[in-house]
């Protein structure tokens, strides 16, 4: 039974008998808890530093830790409160620029370097962007997890909303999908601001192969 | 396996080596030509090999005791290799704690043979280089599953607890990607590039991931073991190393094998 089905339990208990409901919901709960709180003393004593990749990786931050606990299905009320904290920290180019270089953006968007214990300490990160999304209808070796950005330019209202959407969703997805699958490039300093802007101008220059 | 079947073999894997029989269509996914693959080898799979170097292994006299394997007791009592792996991981009275093959076998090999832990763990993996004692023992062990059905059990206080505990590790988001294995992991027909990922939320999928590890991997020319599996998939999760054989591992091995239960146990298997 998952935390979800647990929870659902306690509520209709809560909903069948009010006498009842406090004991039962808590003993359930209880038990939960014990078991959140058994795998997390594990998972801090059972991973080592290899590579880059050191052990305190393992420690989450609030967002993460929502994320788990409720298997990406956090109640709406949360996931706003989530959502906010996210996008105020998100680091706006202070020139109000977006746009950088495709070519650049596409090099990155190929790129599946980073951060893994393989990687070396001195190899900058790619984007990865290839790994989850369509991006252009040359490559076919394109992964599924994420939308098709394919004509992405196209789809927004003007250029300057889809340039600042771009850009933020890159710096920061979980700003706009709490729990989305798609990393945090500029709030986890995977990517620099140039590099964003890179990728703003992929998907958003009328010559760049996202929207030829 | 017979002269020819191994001739051939060889010919696949050196034009699978040098690139051309898979990279032909570039189009077609990972698990296509894999297909085609297995199909060009149906007679043999080059883990054959070292599932008979397992044996070899179980059966030499080894380790400062030395002792053979043949006493090891894989769930099934002492000696008995037949089935135990599609009952595995499980409650051991003896060390008092769940645990999956490879676990298992380190107690053995500790115990039995008195070849120190650390001799074990500190490359517990085959490379290029050098074959892994415990990897290979690993194969024979599974092998002797082949045809059974996965049936692991949730009854023990301690394996319901080592599920519970797995579940949650799956979900267990962290590092600088945000990643669990359930972002690559819990959803239908996705894919990363063009390798296409089992949703172990989704009981078929569950079934033919798990039931086709450990397995060869024609990429590496090498067989893996599940906690080698585990490990990769961590270190595609930007997480840093899980200890082998350690209680995360066996946890959320516990959660994987259960989500298998019912289907029959078909490794080693043959990966791209
Ligand atoms: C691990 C998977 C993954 C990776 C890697 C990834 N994304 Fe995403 N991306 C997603 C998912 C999933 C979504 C949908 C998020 C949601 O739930 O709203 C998304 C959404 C987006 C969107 C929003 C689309 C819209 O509706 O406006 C953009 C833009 C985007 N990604 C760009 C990128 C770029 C550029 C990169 C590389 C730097 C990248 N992504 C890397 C998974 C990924
Ligand atoms: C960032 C992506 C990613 C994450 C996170 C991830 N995996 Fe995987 N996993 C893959 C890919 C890609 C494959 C396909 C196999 C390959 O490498 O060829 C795979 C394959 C597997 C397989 C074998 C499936 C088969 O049919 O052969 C298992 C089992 C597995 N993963 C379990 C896990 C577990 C458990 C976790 C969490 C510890 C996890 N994965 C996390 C990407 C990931």
């Amino acid at each position: 039974m998952n935390a979800k089905q647990m929870f659902g339990i306690a509520v209709t208990v809560c909903l069948a008998s009010a006498t009842f409901s406090a004991q039962a919901g808590s003993k359930v709960d209880k038990e939960a808890m014990k078991l959140d709180a058994r795998a997390t003393e594990i998972i801090k004593r059972d991973f080592r530093d290899k590579g880059i990749a050191k052990a305190d990786r393992v420690n989450q931050d609030a967002l993460q830790a929502a994320c788990s606990k409720y298997e990406d299905d956090v109640p709406v009320d949360m996931k706003i409160k989530l959502e906010d904290e996210q996008a105020k920290q998100i680091k706006w180019p202070a020139d109000g620029n977006f746009m950088g270089d495709w070519k650049a953006g596409e090099k990155l968007a190929q790129s599946g370097k980073g951060m893994t214990w393989s990687d070396k300490p001195d190899e900058p990160a790619g984007g990865n962007c290839y790994n989850c999304h369509q991006l252009s209808s040359k490559e076919i070796a394109y992964g599924t997890i994420g939308p098709s950005l394919l004509n992405y330019a196209k789809k927004q209202g003007t250029p300057e909303k889809g340039q600042r959407r771009a850009y933020g969703r890159i710096y920061n997805a979980k700003a706009y999908a709490a729990c989305a699958n798609m990393p945090r490039f500029g709030h986890m300093g995977i990517l620099s601001e140039a590099q964003i802007k890179d990728l703003v101008a992929l998907l958003m220059d009328p010559e760049s192969p996202v929207n030829k | 396996m017979n002269t020819s079947n191994l001739t051939r073999m060889i010919l696949v894997l050196a034009l699978t080596a040098s690139g051309s029989a898979l990279a032909a269509d570039t189009a077609a996914s990972d698990s296509d030509k894999i297909e085609q693959y297995r199909e060009m080898i149906s007679d043999g799979n080059p883990a054959d090999f070292d599932e008979m170097r397992g044996e070899e292994l179980w059966k030499k006299a080894a380790g400062p005791k030395q002792a053979s394997l043949e006493k090891c007791d894989l769930g099934k009592g002492p000696g008995v290799v037949k089935g135990a792996y599609a009952a595995l991981p499980r409650y051991f009275k003896d060390t008092k704690m769940v645990q999956d093959l490879e676990s298992r076998l380190l107690t053995c090999m500790t115990t039995l043979q008195g070849i120190p832990e650390e001799e074990i763990t500190a490359k517990p993996f085959a490379s290029d280089k050098k074959a892994s004692d415990i990897s290979s023992l690993a194969s024979y062990v599974v092998g002797q599953s082949k045809g059974i059905k996965m049936a692991v059990s949730t009854r023990h206080p301690k394996e319901k607890e080592a599920f519970e505990i797995g579940r949650r590790i799956f979900n267990y988001r962290a590092g600088p990607y945000d990643f669990a294995c359930s972002t690559c992991h819990a959803t239908s027909d996705v894919r990363i590039r063009m390798q296409d990922l089992p949703n172990f939320h989704v009981k078929e999928d569950a079934q033919a991931a798990y039931t086709s590890w450990p397995a060869y991997r024609v990429s590496q020319g090498l067989t893996r073991s599940f906690q080698w599996r585990l490990n990769d998939c961590f270190r595609q999760q930007r997480f840093p190393e899980p200890k082998f054989a350690s209680e995360v591992t066996v946890a959320l091995t516990m959660y994987l094998a259960v989500s298998a239960n019912g289907a029959e146990y078909v490794g080693p298997g043959l990966k791209r």
